[in-house]
């Protein structure tokens, strides 16, 4: 199962490199990761999807929360969460795909970024799902590229994982 | 304003530092100059790693995090297995490493290593000083983390620019630490602890598992307090051995792979296993069908992460075992005494008292379990006991008996290497105690410069060294699993040891006869100084 951890940290050199150490040596698979500075600048907020079993998900809790630089951790519960990843897709575009292209690009909510005789630049930010199911959908026209970030998330409602509390 | 390598030292001595084990390189002649000022006594080991076992044994004997120095570079890549040892075994060490200067940090320049990314997975922590007023905040962090919560290795890493530059602010080393991300729960929480007063109660054949952690805490008086109380069984994990002097009529000996055939034989019977401060590693239960599906298992533990990481848990408690075990007293005292449990204790001493320790004489050279047996007779009642690792280990595990003393080993490791070393270490945290390392012939070639230290410093522990001229635990292996396939187990190139003692001036003495034991036994303890005694052993002589 897909697990997304919230883990705020403290925003120092080397955090990035003792977590993402931690995740190899102890087996856990990361499939995605996105770090950013949190309303504090003192602090980042590092959202990593991973995929495991209860075990893993209580290890990897536990692990991260071992780390000196580790404020807090939390398992984000799929009921209550919000995510989004953001992906940049340049996709083979002629004079006569190009209606076809739009037309996805309209349903999806994705936009137009830059367009070329020969190609589409397209953006969009959604769910991890939404987004394979866009490059899905573009894929008969040839894709040349894909730059996509990892997710990132929060709770839904009031509820926040932040330093104080 | 004073330097970094003036704030250094004098952060050390706000610490109370009074030796540090070190040697010294380019990259931290800044430190070594400013210590030159200090009353802090160094001592000059002949390789880094052994200067982070001497920091070590130091620390587990003192209950203070133990200091060790390296230069950067290879120096600090030497340290790299003690750290990896003292982070398996949760002994808290500060050591700082010298590092190129920052201006050329990453550029691959002479004696460069990323000494703080190559140890982070054998450190609790670490610190790559970029900025000289930092140091004293670094310093108390270090400590701090390195002796509270479940302690560990914590490394300091101190380019050369910085240790020269000066502050530019008053040196003032802090009281306290402010870290968000650090707060060590020591009290156990009232619900767990009541669940395991209930569990106590409801059982009937309750068994104390206790490892390492309870030196940690300085909890070992707490725990056998509690075996006392309700009159408990227990039994421990290498790494607990000593928490229970090993006559204690509730003390059943080491459980695991290496441990005796009644301790393995009561975790399997027992209703309620009370594991305390142990990981509960693959050496103590090598499989989950060793305890029974139907056994309540609590786990008391500083650290989180190591409840339900081995072994399933029932009801997990986590805290400082001092702390938490008192609390349990208190609450079982004051609601639900748990019933008595004297016809269970029985029962288990009944199958202890049948195991009789083989002690018969050998053919050929000495019975090492014999001779261990012999010494622990004899030497004093607080004796350190170092053992290295090997067959000579099991054999100093099962055989040699604490009362008030301690029994150091690298138990999560395995360290070649490690008694001499940590041995002095030991000697040098308390000089009036005897300190006694016991190795093999290979471990004992792992450390053999270490001898020259001991002469330098005049450290007087006493080295008992188990010469079976084999690799001996690795040939039981190819043994028993390779169809006596022998290959790179022979030591047939070592050299006479007793000579090589006397060139360091060191006394020494070979015996391979029972008779020459207690004789030995004798001259050994009452040595004055150091002292080397080689045993001859059978290189056929079983682990168990
Ligand atoms: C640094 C290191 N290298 C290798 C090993 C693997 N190993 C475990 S026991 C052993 C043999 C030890 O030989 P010796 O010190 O003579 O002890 P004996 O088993 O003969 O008592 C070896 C090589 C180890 N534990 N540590
Ligand atoms: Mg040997």
């Amino acid at each position: 199962m897909k697990h997304t951890f919230s883990v705020l940290v403290e925003n120092r050199a080397g955090v990035l490199s003792r977590i993402a150490g931690l995740f190899a040596r102890r087996a856990f698979n990361i499939e995605s990761l996105a770090v950013g500075i949190t309303e504090d600048p003192a602090f980042s907020r590092v959202t990593i999807v991973a995929e495991g079993s209860d075990y893993t998900v209580e290890q990897v809790e536990k692990q991260l929360n071992k780390l000196i630089d580790v404020i807090k951790v939390r398992t984000i519960n799929p009921a209550e969460l919000i995510s989004r990843e953001l992906v940049l897709i340049k996709v083979n575009a002629g004079q006569t795909e190009r209606s076809d292209i739009m037309n996805i690009a309209e349903i999806m909510d994705a936009k137009i970024l830059d367009i070329s005789r020969a190609t589409m630049t397209l953006e969009l930010a959604d769910t991890s799902e939404r987004i394979d199911l866009f490059t899905e959908l573009l894929r008969p026209f040839a894709i040349r590229e894909i730059a996509r970030t990892g997710t990132v998330a929060l709770q839904k409602g009031t509820d926040t994982i932040s330093v104080k509390k | 304003m004073i330097t970094g390598a003036q704030a250094m030292v004098k952060c050390l001595e706000s610490e109370g530092v009074e030796v540090v084990f070190g040697y010294p390189g380019a990259a931290i002649c800044p430190f070594y100059d400013s210590l030159t000022a200090s009353a802090i006594h160094h001592i000059l080991v002949r390789q880094e790693q052994n200067g982070g076992h001497s920091a070590n044994g130091y620390a587990r004997i003192a209950n203070k995090p133990g200091v060790c120095i390296a230069t950067s570079g290879p120096g600090a890549t030497n340290l790299i297995t003690a750290l990896a040892t003292a982070y398996m075994d949760s002994i808290p060490m500060v050591a700082i490493t010298g590092q190129v200067a920052t201006d050329v940090l990453g550029r691959d320049v002479f004696q460069e290593a990323d000494i703080t990314g190559a140890a982070e997975p054998f450190t609790k922590h670490s610190y790559l000083v970029k900025d000289v007023n930092e140091l004293p905040r670094v310093f108390k962090e270090a400590f701090y983390i390195a002796a509270t919560g479940r302690p560990g290795p914590v490394l300091i890493d101190v380019p050369v620019d910085i240790q020269r530059r000066e502050l530019s602010k008053e040196f003032k080393y802090p009281d306290q630490v402010q870290i968000i991300g650090y707060k060590p729960s020591i009290k156990g929480h009232n619900l767990q602890i009541k669940k395991v007063a209930d569990a106590l109660s409801n059982a009937k054949k309750p068994l104390i598992c206790v490892g390492g952690g309870a030196f940690a805490a300085e909890g070992h008086e707490m725990v056998r307090r509690l075996a006392e109380e309700y009159n408990i069984p227990a039994i421990s994990t290498m790494m607990g051995i000593g928490v229970f002097p090993s006559s204690h009529p509730l003390y059943m000996g080491m459980l695991g792979m290496h441990g005796v055939k009644h301790a393995n034989q009561i975790v399997r019977e027992a209703d309620l296993l009370m594991i305390i401060g142990a990981r509960v590693g693959d050496r103590a239960v090598s499989s989950p069908d060793v305890i029974s599906p139907n056994t309540t298992i609590v786990h008391i533990d500083i650290d989180p992460a190591e409840i339900g990481k081995n072994i399933g848990t029932t009801i997990p408690l986590v805290g400082d075992c001092r702390t938490v075990i008192h609390q349990l007293i208190e609450h079982c005292n004051s609601h639900n005494r748990p019933g008595d449990f004297s016809e269970w204790t029985q029962y288990v001493r009944g199958l202890r008292d049948t195991y009789t320790p083989d002690t018969s004489p050998r053919e050929y050279g000495i019975n090492p379990k014999y001779f261990l047996r012999r010494l622990s007779e004899k030497m004093p009642d607080d004796a350190v006991y170092v053992a290295d690792v090997g067959q000579n280990q099991i054999w100093s595990a099962n055989h040699i008996r604490i009362r008030k003393g301690r029994f150091l080993t690298s138990g999560g490791m395995g360290t070649m290497g490690y008694s001499v070393p940590a041995a002095i270490g030991a000697k040098l945290a308390d000089p009036k105690r005897e300190v006694i390392a016991g190795c093999g012939d290979g471990s004992f070639q792992m450390q053999m410069m270490e001898l020259a230290t001991i002469c330098q410093d005049q450290v007087g522990v006493k080295i008992i060294i188990f010469r079976n001229r084999k690799l001996g635990m690795v040939k039981e292996i190819q043994k028993k699993s390779y169809g006596s396939r022998y290959i790179a187990t022979s030591l047939e190139g070592d050299p006479n040891f007793t000579v090589l003692a006397s060139a360091y001036g060191i006394p020494s003495e070979s015996i391979k006869a029972s008779e020459e034991i207690d004789g030995a036994i004798e001259r050994l303890l009452s040595a004055n100084g150091p002292f080397v005694l080689e045993c001859v052993v059978d290189p056929e002589e079983s682990s168990i």
